[in-house]
C-alpha cells in the first residue's frame, strides 16, 4: 500500500528558535534538548476535520455579536490560506482572538487598567472557501503594555489559528499592521532570524477589500507548509 | 516551491478567547468502541511550576487503527461519531486531564505497525512555535518495535510512555516536562 507523501519542513530561519531570551517566558519554557525528527507517518499526515458550520455569520464578523457596536475603528481583515506550492487551502478552520480597541483581552488574567467593551468579545472563526479566502470584520486592536522588559508594548495584532490539512500543517501565529512603530522593538516579532518572513507577518493595507465609507480593509495570506513531492516509504 | 510557510508566534496567554469553543477533554462519545482510557498530568516549566497557560492538543486513530481522515487509506472501520481531535487548557496549577479510547495500531514508514499512540501538540505562552510530542501506552507489546519511540536514546524514551500511577484507579500519568531533568522529549515534525 502507497501512502499519501508527507509535508515539507520549514527553511532555516523562517521559523523561531524555541529559546528567544529577549522574550523572557522563553527561558524556562523552552526545551534545552534538542527535537528528534520524525519522518511523517500515516498519523502525521492526517489530522482533525472540522464540518463546515453554515448561517453563522457573526462567527466571522466580531462587531455583531453583541446588541450593540464596539467602539473603535471597524476593518476588515481578509485574504487566502495557501500551501507554499500556492495551491489554496480549502475548507479549513481559521480561529483569531484579539484585545479591543482600547488594547484589553476579555480574559480573566488581563488586568491592563484600559476599558472593556461589553460590546466586543474579541474573538472569532471562519472555514476558508473554494478558493482558500477568509473574511473578518472587526475592529482594530489596540496596543497594550506588557511585563517582558521596561517599558514594554506589544504592536498592534491579530492571533490566528489554522489547521490545514494535516497535524503536520498545525500553525498558530499573529497578524501585524503596517507601519506600527512598535515592531522593531517587539521581541515576540523579531524572534524569527529571516527579516522576509518576520515581515509576512505584516498585513496590506488592501483598497480592494475596504468597503467606501464604512471599514478599511487589511489582507493578510496564510502559508501552510507544502506537500513533499515524492511519496513516503511503504 | 514558490511561497514559504508562514512564521509561528506564541499563542500568547490569551488564547482561551479564541479557543476555547473547540475545547474537547472527552474524546469518545458513550457508542464508540474500545477500551476507555483517562489520563492526567501536569504541564511543568525549567523549576519544576506548573504551566497554567499551555493548551495541548490530541490527534489520534480510533480503536480500529483507522483515522478519521480522508487520506486514511486503509479498509479499517471508521466509528461515526468519533473525530480524534481533543484540546485541553491546563488549570492554574498546569494540571490537564482527558478521557478517550486506547487508539488502534497504524502503519509505519517501515511497514510495521507503530505501536498505539496519540500525537500531540503543545501551545503555551513562552512557546513560540508549537512542540509536538506522542503519548504510547504501558504494558504494550509493540513499544519495543516502534519506529517513533527507536529514533529516542533509549533513557528518554520513557517520557513517551504514560505511566499507571498508584493510586489513581487505573488513570494514566503523563507530564510534559519543557525543560531540565526529565525533559520530554519533542519531535521536529
Amino acid at each position: 500500500m502507497n501512502y499519501p507523501p508527507g509535508y515539507r519542513r520549514a527553511v532555516p530561519g523562517t521559523q523561531p528558535e524555541y529559546l528567544h531570551p529577549t522574550y523572557v517566558s522563553s527561558r524556562k519554557r523552552a526545551p534545552a534538548q534538542p527535537l528528534i525528527y520524525l519522518p511523517h507517518t500515516l498519523s502525521e499526515i492526517t489530522g482533525p476535520v472540522f464540518a463546515p458550520e453554515t448561517g453563522n455569520v457573526k462567527a466571522c464578523d466580531l462587531t455583531r455579536q453583541h446588541s450593540g457596536e464596539p467602539l473603535g475603528e471597524r476593518i476588515i481583515v481578509s485574504g487566502r490560506v495557501l500551501d507554499e506550492d500556492g495551491k489554496p487551502v480549502r475548507k479549513t478552520l481559521v480561529e483569531v482572538w484579539q484585545a479591543n480597541a482600547a488594547g484589553r483581552y476579555r480574559h480573566k488574567v488581563d488586568q491592563h487598567q484600559a476599558p472593556l467593551d461589553p460590546n466586543f468579545s474579541g474573538h472569532g472563526y471562519a472555514m476558508t472557501d473554494g478558493e482558500g479566502h477568509y473574511r473578518f470584520i472587526t475592529v482594530r486592536p489596540g496596543e497594550y503594555p506588557w511585563g517582558n522588559h521596561h517599558n514594554a508594548w506589544r504592536p498592534a495584532h491579530v492571533h490566528f489559528s489554522l489547521f490545514g490539512p494535516a497535524f503536520a500543517t498545525r500553525l498558530v501565529t499573529q497578524m501585524y499592521f503596517p507601519g506600527d512603530p512598535l515592531l522593531p522593538f517587539d521581541p515576540i516579532y523579531n524572534c524569527t532570524a529571516d527579516e522576509s518572513a518576520r515581515q509576512r507577518l505584516i498585513s496590506a493595507f488592501d483598497w480592494e477589500s475596504t468597503i467606501p465609507g464604512h471599514a478599511l480593509g487589511y489582507k493578510f495570506d496564510i502559508i501552510l507548509n507544502g506537500r513533499d513531492a515524492t511519496p513516503m516509504e511503504k | 516551491m514558490t511561497l514559504r510557510a508562514t512564521t509561528s508566534q506564541t499563542v500568547g496567554p490569551f488564547f482561551g478567547i479564541g479557543l476555547e469553543r473547540l475545547n474537547c477533554a472527552e474524546l469518545a462519545g458513550p457508542g464508540v468502541a474500545g477500551e476507555r482510557v483517562t489520563i492526567e498530568g501536569r504541564v511543568l516549566d525549567a523549576d519544576g511550576v506548573g504551566v497554567p497557560d499551555a493548551v495541548i492538543e490530541l490527534w489520534q486513530a480510533n480503536s480500529h487503527g483507522k483515522y478519521a481522515h480522508p487520506e486514511d487509506p486503509q479498509d479499517k472501520p471508521v466509528d461515526a461519531g468519533f473525530q480524534g481531535y481533543g484540546r485541553i487548557p491546563t488549570d492554574e496549577d498546569g494540571k490537564f486531564r482527558f478521557t478517550t479510547i486506547k487508539p488502534g495500531a497504524v502503519p509505519g514508514p517501515d511497514g510495521k505497525l507503530q505501536a498505539p499512540h496519540i500525537a500531540v501538540s503543545v501551545f503555551m505562552r513562552g512557546l513560540l512555535r508549537r512542540l509536538v510530542t506522542r503519548i504510547y501506552f504501558p504494558d504494550e507489546p509493540g513499544n519495543a518495535e516502534d519506529f517513533a519511540l527507536g529514533l529516542v536514546e533509549p533513557g528518554r524514551r520513557g517520557t513517551l510512555v504514560a505511566r499507571l500511577a498508584p493510586g489513581l484507579d487505573g488513570v494514566l500519568k503523563w507530564d510534559v516536562i519543557m525543560q531540565g531533568p526529565g525533559e520530554t522529549v519533542f519531535f521536529d515534525c
